[in-house]
C-alpha cells in the first residue's frame, strides 16, 4: 500500500487546521449553540482560546503523551473542543456513546486504559464514579455542567471551566510544552480512537490516523463541494465515526460552522433555526419524519389534504428528474413551481431542510418510497456506504446519479474489490491504523496489502459502477433446501412499511422463513386513535387482532415481491409473530447505532423461534427487561403467532452463490 | 442523629443547614367552628428541605397557606427572620422571598410556558408604567435581565422543547414543572410546594425529586413540602411535620417520624376499646 503523504506545508494534524482556520477564517463563526434560547457563536479564533486554554488546563493536571481521554455527552462545542485539546497535548480523544449503561462504559474504559475523562453532566458522572470502584486507572473526571455536582468529593473531580482558568493562569509555564507537543503531530499520529458497536462480540477500539482523517476530509468535501459557509447541525452521537468526520474532519478542513442543538427534544425546532445547508441523518430519522409528516397530513382538512397530495403526486414525476438536472416539459415545470409555492417549499422549512444542498443516509437501507419523497420535494438526498474502519466512506452517490438501490461510487480514493465469497473489500488512504489492543482482529479484516474486509457481501453493477449491498456477509446463508437466504434483504421490505418499525428474519438451514416483527408506536397508534381502538401499552396495541391483520397483509405483499427475485425466492415470509416488546439496545437486542444483533435475539427469544416452526398458534414467554436506570424487570405474554400466504415463486432453480 | 440544639447542623450527605428562617408558634386556625390548625408550634431551618405530612384534612395545606400569608391566623405568631410578621397579604409575603406552587395547577392556561414563566418576575420588575408602554430604558433593561434568568430555570427545569408551547397543550405532568419554574424564578428564599407529586406517575415522580433536591443544592432554596407519597417524603426530607385533625403529632427526622408510635396510629388506624 503506498502511503499518502501531505503535501509539504500543508496542516498535518487536526490542531494544525485550527491553526490554519484561525489565520483564514479568523473572526468567521465555527461553532454555535443554542443555549438560554438564544444561540451562541465562536468564531475560530475564539475557539482556538477555548480549545488553547483546556489544553494548557490538561497539562497541568499532568496529561501524557498517548493518553487516553474519554469524551462522553450530547453535542456541546465544549466537547468537541475537549477532544482538540487532547490532541493538541498528544493525548488521544475516545468519544464514547451517552446513552450507554455503565457496564458497557466499563469495558471500553477499562481496554482504553483512560486517565482522563470529559464528561457532559452529572448523569455521566456518576456512570464514571460507579464504574471507578472496578477500574483504577481513572486519574480526574473533567464535567462540563456542573450541577447537581456541587457537594461531590472533587479531589478528582474538576469543572471543565476550572480546568480551562487553571490552564489561562499557568499559560506561561507550559506554553512551550504545548508548543513542543503540537509540533510533534504529523500524519501518522492518533487522531481519534472510536469503538465500534459491533453487531456481535465486544466493541473493538478502531484507531485513526491523522491521515485517515485529513485524507478521507479533503476527498469528501471536494466530492460535495462542500464550502466555509455551509451550516451543519451536530445532533448525532459523538462517539460515531461519522460525527467526527462531519463534525471534527470536514468541518476543520472546510472551516464551516458546526451548530449544536439545546437538548435533543429541541432538535426540530433548532434544526428550522438554523437550517443546515449538509445534513446526514439515518434511514429511522428520514421514516419517522415522514410518518409524522404522513399522520399530521391525515388529520388536515379535507381542502389542504387534497391539495397536498395533488402537488406531491406531481413533485413525485417530475422533482427527482428535476434534481439530477434532466430536461423536464414547461408545463409540469410550471405546475413544479407552483406546487412549490403552495406545498412544497412550506413543507420543506418544516422540516427544516429548505436550505439542505447535500444530504446523506446511510448505515441502513433506506426505503425507495421515503428516498423518493424527499427527492420529489427537491432535497438532494443520497446514500453513501461506510465503516469506521474506513473513516466512513467507501462508497457515495454522486450528483445526478442517485438511486435507492445501490450505494453509490467508490468515494475518491477508494479502491474496491468483490472477493468470490462476494464480500466486498476496499482500499484507501481512510483505512484505519488497527484494532486497538488486538492485533489477531487486525490481521483478520486488514491484509497486508491493506485491503480491508466489510463483512457485506454486494456487487459492481455493471454498466453503471454502483455498489449494490446484499446483506451482511455473516448473515447471508443457505436454507435447508440449498437456496440463497438474505434476511436484510426481507427485513428492509418489511420496514419500509411505516407501520413495521423493525423485523428479524429466520430462516439459515431451515425449510422455511419466519419473522419477528415490532410495530411502529407512532404511526400504529394514530391509526388506532383514529379507529376508536382503546390501548393501554406498546404489548396491548402489538396483540390487537385488526393490527395483526395489517402486518398480514404487509408480510403477504413482502412474500409476492420477494417471490418475484429468482434469486432470493426462498425467503419469503411463512410465519410470523409480532413481537410484545420493542427491540432496544438497553437489552442487548439492537447496537447502540440501532442494528439488529441477531445472535442475541436468537438465543434469547429461542421459545419463539422454536414455536413458530413446530406450527403452534400460540406460545406464552417470558422476558427480562432492563429499565433505562439499569435496573431489571420481566415481562410476560402469550403471542399469537400468525400464518401468512406464499406467493408462487417465478423460477425455482437454485443459485450457486456461496 | 442530627443536633439540633446548636445553630444549624450538616446533614448525613454533607449538606450544610443553616439556623431558623421561619418559626411558626402555637399556630390556631378557625373557620368559625371548624379548627383547621390547633396550637401548632415548628420551626424551618435555612436551607433544609421541610416536610409536612398527614392524613387528609389534617390541616396541611391550611398550614402552608398560614406561611404564604393567604390565611391570617387567629392565635399563635409567625416569626421571619427573627422579627414578627404582622398580618399581610399573601403579595407582600412573596416580596419578602417567598414562592409556591398549588396543588391544583394554578397556570395561565392561554400563554405560553415562557409567558408563564415570566410572569413569575413580577416582583422583580419596578420600571414605571410609562417606560413599560414603550419599553424603554429601565423597562426594556428589566425585560432582558428577567428573561435572561426565565431562561436559566428553563434550563434548569429542562422544558426548553416546551419553551413556546401554550400551557393548556401540556399534560399534566409538565405543567407541575412549570409551576414549579414560574415559583423559582421568583428567586425565593423559601419555596412552598403543595403536592408536587400528586397524580404523577414513577418516573414523573422521580424526575420532580430530582428537581427539589437539586433547587435545594443549586440556589440553596429552602423548600417546604406536603407530599403523600411515604417514599418520597422519606428520601427527600431532612425533616417532617406530621399532622392529624389539625394538631401536629409528630416532628424530627424522618427516622423519628417513621418510628412514633402516633405517627403509625393516625396512619394505620388505631382500635378504640
Amino acid at each position: 500500500m503506498s502511503t499518502v503523504m501531505a503535501p509539504k506545508g500543508a496542516p498535518q494534524s487536526v490542531p494544525a487546521l485550527l491553526l490554519r482556520n484561525v489565520g483564514q477564517f479568523g473572526s468567521k463563526p465555527a461553532y454555535r449553540e443554542k443555549e438560554f434560547g438564544i444561540w451562541q457563536t465562536w468564531s475560530w479564533a475564539e475557539a482556538a482560546d477555548e480549545i488553547e486554554a483546556m489544553a494548557l488546563g490538561l497539562l497541568a493536571l499532568g496529561i501524557e503523551r498517548g493518553d487516553h481521554v474519554a469524551v462522553i455527552g450530547r453535542n456541546r462545542p465544549a466537547l468537541y473542543w475537549s477532544m482538540v485539546a487532547a490532541q493538541k497535548v498528544g493525548a488521544i480523544p475516545v468519544p464514547l456513546y451517552q446513552d450507554a449503561v455503565a457496564e458497557e462504559m466499563s469495558y471500553v474504559l477499562e481496554h482504553c486504559g483512560a486517565r482522563f475523562i470529559i464528561a457532559g453532566d452529572q448523569e455521566q458522572v456518576d456512570k464514571v464514579i460507579e464504574v471507578q470502584e472496578r477500574i483504577q486507572h481513572i486519574d480526574h473526571i473533567i464535567y462540563h455542567e456542573s450541577r447537581g455536582l456541587r457537594k461531590y468529593d472533587h479531589t478528582k473531580l474538576h469543572s471543565l471551566a476550572s480546568v480551562q482558568s487553571e490552564g489561562r493562569a499557568a499559560r506561561e509555564r507550559f506554553e512551550n510544552e504545548l508548543a513542543t507537543r503540537e509540533a510533534e503531530l504529523d500524519y501518522d499520529s492518533t487522531c481519534v480512537m472510536l469503538y465500534t458497536s459491533g453487531t456481535t462480540g465486544k466493541p473493538k477500539g478502531v484507531v485513526l490516523s491523522n491521515r485517515n482523517i485529513i485524507e478521507t476530509s479533503k476527498a469528501s468535501s471536494e466530492f460535495d463541494r462542500l464550502d466555509p459557509h455551509d451550516e451543519v447541525l451536530a445532533y448525532l452521537p459523538m462517539a460515531w465515526v461519522g460525527d467526527f468526520i462531519f463534525s471534527i474532519g470536514q468541518a476543520y478542513w472546510t472551516g464551516f460552522c458546526v451548530n449544536c442543538p439545546e437538548s435533543a427534544d429541541t432538535m426540530m425546532t433548532d434544526l428550522r433555526e438554523i437550517g443546515p445547508t449538509y445534513y446526514f441523518a439515518p434511514p429511522r430519522v428520514f421514516e419517522n419524519l415522514l410518518t409524522s409528516v404522513m399522520i399530521r397530513m391525515e388529520d388536515a382538512s379535507p381542502f389542504k389534504r387534497r391539495m397536498f397530495h395533488y402537488f406531491m403526486d406531481h413533485a413525485k414525476k417530475v422533482g427527482p428528474r428535476m434534481l439530477d438536472g434532466k430536461p423536464v416539459g414547461m408545463l409540469d415545470w410550471l405546475k413544479y413551481q407552483l406546487g412549490d409555492l403552495l406545498v412544497i417549499g412550506p413543507l420543506k422549512n418544516t422540516l427544516g431542510m429548505s436550505r439542505v444542498r447535500v444530504g446523506y443516509t446511510a448505515g441502513e437501507a433506506i426505503g425507495p418510497e421515503i428516498f423518493d419523497f424527499y427527492r420529489a420535494l427537491g432535497i438532494n438526498l443520497k446514500q453513501l456506504y461506510g465503516q469506521t474502519e474506513a473513516s466512513v466512506f467507501i462508497t457515495q452517490h454522486p450528483d445526478h446519479e442517485v438511486r435507492p438501490d445501490t450505494v453509490g461510487v467508490p468515494s475518491p480514493g477508494v479502491e474496491i474489490k468483490i472477493a468470490e465469497s462476494g464480500e466486498v473489500f476496499y482500499r484507501s488512504p481512510g483505512v484505519f491504523v488497527e484494532y486497538y489492543k488486538n492485533a489477531e482482529s487486525t490481521a483478520d479484516t486488514k491484509d497486508a496489502e491493506g485491503w480491508v474486509a466489510t463483512g457485506d457481501a454486494g456487487f459492481i453493477e455493471e454498466g453503471s459502477g454502483h455498489l449494490r449491498i446484499i446483506d451482511r456477509a455473516k448473515d447471508v446463508g443457505k436454507m435447508a433446501d440449498g437456496r440463497l437466504f438474505a434476511p436484510k434483504y426481507v427485513e428492509n421490505k418489511l420496514k419500509f412499511f411505516p407501520n413495521i418499525l423493525e423485523a428479524v428474519v429466520f430462516g439459515n438451514g431451515r425449510e422455511f422463513c419466519t419473522a419477528f416483527i415490532n410495530i411502529d408506536l407512532t404511526a400504529v397508534g394514530n391509526w388506532a386513535e383514529r379507529n376508536n381502538i382503546a390501548y393501554a401499552s406498546y404489548q396491548e396495541l402489538a396483540s390487537h387482532p385488526m393490527v395483526l391483520e395489517t402486518i398480514k397483509s404487509h408480510v403477504e405483499e413482502v412474500n409476492r415481491s420477494v417471490a418475484e427475485d429468482a434469486m432470493l425466492s426462498g425467503c419469503q415470509v411463512h410465519r410470523f409473530l409480532v413481537l410484545h416488546k420493542e427491540l432496544d439496545a438497553d437489552d442487548g437486542e439492537l447496537t447502540r447505532t440501532r442494528k439488529v444483533r441477531r445472535r442475541i435475539i436468537e438465543e434469547k427469544f429461542a421459545d419463539l423461534i422454536e414455536a413458530l416452526y413446530s406450527g403452534k398458534s400460540e406460545q406464552y414467554t417470558e422476558t427480562e427487561v432492563t429499565y433505562e436506570d439499569g435496573r431489571k424487570g420481566k415481562i410476560t405474554a402469550t403471542l399469537k403467532l400468525c400464518d401468512a400466504a406464499v406467493a408462487a415463486e417465478v423460477d425455482h432453480h437454485k443459485v450457486a452463490a456461496e | 442523629m442530627n443536633d439540633l440544639s446548636h445553630d444549624g447542623y450538616v446533614t448525613a450527605d454533607g449538606r450544610q443547614i443553616g439556623g431558623v428562617v421561619m418559626e411558626m408558634r402555637n399556630i390556631t386556625l378557625r373557620f368559625g367552628g371548624v379548627v383547621a390548625i390547633k396550637d401548632i408550634s415548628f420551626d424551618i431551618r435555612e436551607g433544609e428541605i421541610r416536610a409536612i405530612i398527614g392524613p387528609n384534612g389534617a390541616g396541611k395545606s391550611s398550614m402552608l397557606n398560614v406561611i404564604s400569608g393567604f390565611y391570617n391566623p387567629q392565635e399563635g405568631e409567625v416569626i421571619y427572620k427573627g422579627t414578627k410578621r404582622p398580618p399581610m397579604r399573601p403579595y407582600k409575603v412573596a416580596r419578602q422571598g417567598i414562592a409556591r406552587t398549588f396543588q391544583n395547577i394554578a397556570l395561565f392556561e392561554g400563554m405560553t410556558v415562557l409567558d408563564n414563566v415570566m410572569t413569575g418576575r413580577l416582583n422583580h420588575m419596578n420600571a414605571s408604567i410609562l417606560d413599560q408602554a414603550f419599553w424603554w430604558g429601565k423597562a426594556q433593561r428589566e425585560e432582558v435581565a428577567n428573561r435572561q434568568k426565565a431562561e436559566e430555570i428553563i434550563d434548569f427545569l429542562e422544558i426548553q422543547a416546551i419553551r413556546k408551547t401554550p400551557v393548556g397543550r401540556l399534560p399534566y405532568g409538565l405543567k407541575k414543572r412549570v409551576e414549579l419554574a414560574r415559583a423559582l424564578v421568583a428567586e425565593p428564599k423559601i419555596l412552598l410546594l403543595d403536592e408536587p407529586m400528586a397524580g404523577m406517575n414513577v418516573e414523573e415522580k422521580e424526575d420532580m425529586s430530582r428537581f427539589v433536591l437539586d433547587v435545594n443544592d443549586e440556589f440553596g432554596t429552602t423548600i417546604v413540602l406536603i407530599e403523600h407519597d411515604m417514599g418520597v417524603v422519606m428520601d427527600l426530607s431532612d425533616r417532617v411535620v406530621v399532622m392529624d385533625y389539625g394538631k401536629k403529632i409528630g416532628d424530627g427526622t424522618p427516622e423519628e417520624v417513621r418510628n412514633n408510635q402516633e405517627v403509625i396510629d393516625a396512619y394505620l388506624g388505631v382500635s378504640h376499646d
